[in-house]
């Protein structure tokens, strides 16, 4: 997967937590919570769909790294899964 | 499976502010508590002046009041006698704009330091103080502003701009809108705060309030109608200081970590005033929870005591305790818990992970400060909410056919869990609406909504509530409100809410909907609902999920039988369905 098919997954899932953002405006830099009006319970749904989505695990202390747009696609990125997945692509 | 009951070391008991809990029932007097406070000549009382201003007065003044922890890493402090000059001058210019004794003071605001001078300088005036939480949406808040009359509003320019100035006009009574970050348009009602603040005296005689003058409008929500605002009074915060006493273990000099917003009642009694009053450090974290971040300032702050709650504790659980391990937490003498039962198995993982349990206990908005604990001189039962506090009579009742109140001696039974009215911090009435305050008590007891039971030692186990109120993340939600707000959206006919059971906050919103001849069930429809409710409601009141049914089950009164839909949902007996006019489809 490249990081545009990574960044285009976590901004669905996104979109399935907070439908009424519009993610085109959203800072990739921003905390998610504030930028996008998201709970401490919307954040770990979003966390857990994007587990189930991608296979990747993602332990709970790490989810703070998954709290901005960027951070959570670098995270991604940097799992071994998705990674190889980039090279065959 | 039975988990076993936790033993407290001699040394726990000889150290603790309650030793021993038989003895501190029998001796104990709400006067004697009372006494325990300065108060104002003649009588009076005001919740400011014993958090804030007596310390000042009995030389206090230097010592750190409040901590401020900024998201960004930096801190701020603020000794007693800053906050007694902040307060005055927030109650001046409340007075120099003509807010009157007994008038609403609202905030919405996240945890800074200008909330807590608004609270303390409010109650100074002898203003009414009303806190809401920042993540509401613009429905919510509407709704509580307009039913507590809001004179004044503390909020920020970012959560005025988008939540409340589209309908302003619709509230005439608000007077004042307050901004804490400036911003201020000419002429419309609204003052940049920090401005307004240096200019402002910092002499301010605290207001000779009664101990029965209206202090505190917290709202909470009902299974029918709108929210209803809990009246609590100034001489509430005998209660406050007492029972943080007993069973928080609090004392002067403690550094104390509440980590409740105080949008909510625990974050008002516990996260200001109770520990004010006490003479120790409050600590305020303005960042949300994260479990590394909290670790860390449990050890650099040398946080003495900590009072959170459930939803956090079971998030650090997943965690795991090999994070824990690699902070140094040996400051923390005592941990505590509100907001909903804390499972047993989160009581004994604190155990095994800190070497000290975590404390549950229980109260409500509407009883203002804790009820029923567990006590740092007390063996824990884990999973029991403890033992009711010196000075409240707590009891399993039933109602009997006649409408009369029966108490249920017979250990573990189920019933009401009800309180004797007469402790200070009862509230004294839903704002305007006599009625529904007097249906909260029959034959001599305040009936509390919730179902537990007692067992032969007098602890108390939590069973649910008795009624159709979903409580997520410790917060208590109306389904009424989230319905109503539902049914505003052109596709929807029919809205049933219910609480879903959900591992980490215990129960999460879910709402069936039926739609409008012409509109068809989708994903797409679906997320709009789904946006919709966020928008209007905010991420703490909205549902989380929503599932499309051809209509709802409905009484023969037309009420929604949400306790079908929940039955069914998670595939429960049924029960009592003759009054059961239509069923969903």
């Amino acid at each position: 997967m490249t990081p545009d098919d990574v960044r285009r997954v976590v901004l669905e899932e996104l979109s399935n937590i907070a439908p009424e953002a519009d993610l085109a405006l959203l800072d990739p830099a921003a905390d998610l919570r504030e930028a996008l009006d998201i709970d401490s319970m919307d954040h770990l749904n979003f966390v857990t769909a994007l587990h189930n989505r991608l296979g990747v695990a993602i332990p709970e202390v790490d989810y703070p790294r998954l709290i901005t747009l960027d951070g959570a696609i670098a995270y991604l990125m940097a799992d071994p899964a998705i990674a190889a997945k980039a090279g065959i692509a | 499976m039975p988990w076993e009951t936790i033993c407290k070391r001699p040394d726990d008991k000889a150290t603790a502010v309650l030793t021993d809990y038989d003895q501190a029932r029998a001796a104990f007097t709400w006067s004697g508590a009372r006494a325990d406070l300065d108060g104002l000549p003649d009588g009076g009382l005001n919740i400011a002046y014993e958090a804030i201003d007596r310390h000042v007065a009995h030389g206090r003044g230097d010592r750190i009041a409040l901590r401020w922890l900024a998201k960004d890493g930096t801190s701020r402090e603020f000794r007693y006698c800053d906050l007694a000059e902040h307060s005055s001058r927030f109650a001046g210019l409340l007075r120099s704009l003509g807010v009157g004794k007994g008038e609403r003071v609202f905030s919405l605001l996240g945890r800074q330091p200008d909330l807590y001078v608004a609270a303390l300088g409010t109650l100074k005036s002898g203003c009414v103080f009303s806190p809401l939480f920042s993540a509401f949406g613009p429905e919510p808040i509407r709704t509580r502003l307009s039913l507590g009359d809001g004179r004044v509003l503390v909020t920020s320019e970012a959560l005025y701009r988008r939540k409340i100035e589209p309908w302003r006009n619709e509230l005439p009574g608000l007077k004042h809108v307050l901004l804490v970050d400036g911003g201020a348009g000419p002429g419309d009602g609204v003052l940049d705060l920090r401005r307004a603040l240096a200019t402002a005296s910092p002499d301010f005689a605290c207001a000779q309030t009664a101990p029965d003058d209206m202090a505190l409008l917290h709202f909470t929500s009902g299974t029918t109608g709108r929210p209803k605002g809990a009246v609590h009074v100034h001489e509430a915060v005998v209660a406050h200081h007492v029972t943080a006493r007993c069973a928080l273990d609090l004392r002067p000099g403690d550094v104390f970590w509440c980590t409740a917003d105080p949008g909510w009642v625990t974050g008002t009694s516990y996260g200001i005033i109770a520990p004010l009053t006490i003479g120790a450090t409050l600590l305020v974290d303005e960042a949300e929870f994260d479990a590394e971040r909290w670790y860390g300032i449990l050890q650099r702050e040398r946080v003495t005591v900590w009072y959170t709650a459930p939803t956090a504790i079971r998030m650090l659980l997943k965690v795991g305790a090999e994070v824990a391990r690699r902070y140094d937490l040996s400051s923390v003498r005592f941990m505590a818990s509100v907001g909903e039962p804390l499972n047993p198995e989160a009581v004994v993982w604190a155990q095994e992970t800190f070497c000290r349990p975590f404390h549950d206990n229980w109260w409500q908005t509407e009883t203002g400060g804790i009820m029923i604990a567990n006590y740092a001189s007390a063996d824990v039962k884990p999973g029991s909410m403890g033992r009711p506090i010196p000075g409240v009579e707590a009891a399993i009742v039933e109602r009997t056919f006649d409408g009369r109140i029966h108490p249920v001696e017979e250990p573990m039974t189920v019933g009401e869990l009800a309180l004797r009215p007469g402790w200070p911090s009862m509230f004294r009435g839903y704002l305007g609406e006599e009625e529904r305050y007097r249906r909260c008590f029959v034959d001599g007891w305040y009936l509390s909504g919730d179902l537990a039971m007692r067992d032969a030692d007098g602890y108390f186990w939590f069973v649910g509530r008795a009624d159709d109120v979903i409580k997520s993340a410790g917060h208590l939600i109306g389904p009424f409100e989230v319905e109503s707000a539902l049914m505003e959206h052109p596709a929807v006919a029919e809205a049933g809410v219910i609480g879903v059971p959900d591992p980490i906050a215990g129960e999460a919103v879910k709402a069936f909907v039926a739609l409008k001849p012409g509109w068809t069930p989708s994903d797409a429809l679906r997320k709009e609902l789904l946006g919709h409710g966020r928008t209007r409601l905010g991420p703490a009141v909205a549902p989380k999920s929503i599932d499309f049914r051809a209509s709802l089950p409905r009484t023969r009164s037309g009420k929604i039988m949400r306790r079908l839909l929940k039955a069914r949902e998670l595939g429960l007996p049924e029960g009592d369905l003759s009054t059961l006019e239509r069923d969903e489809r």
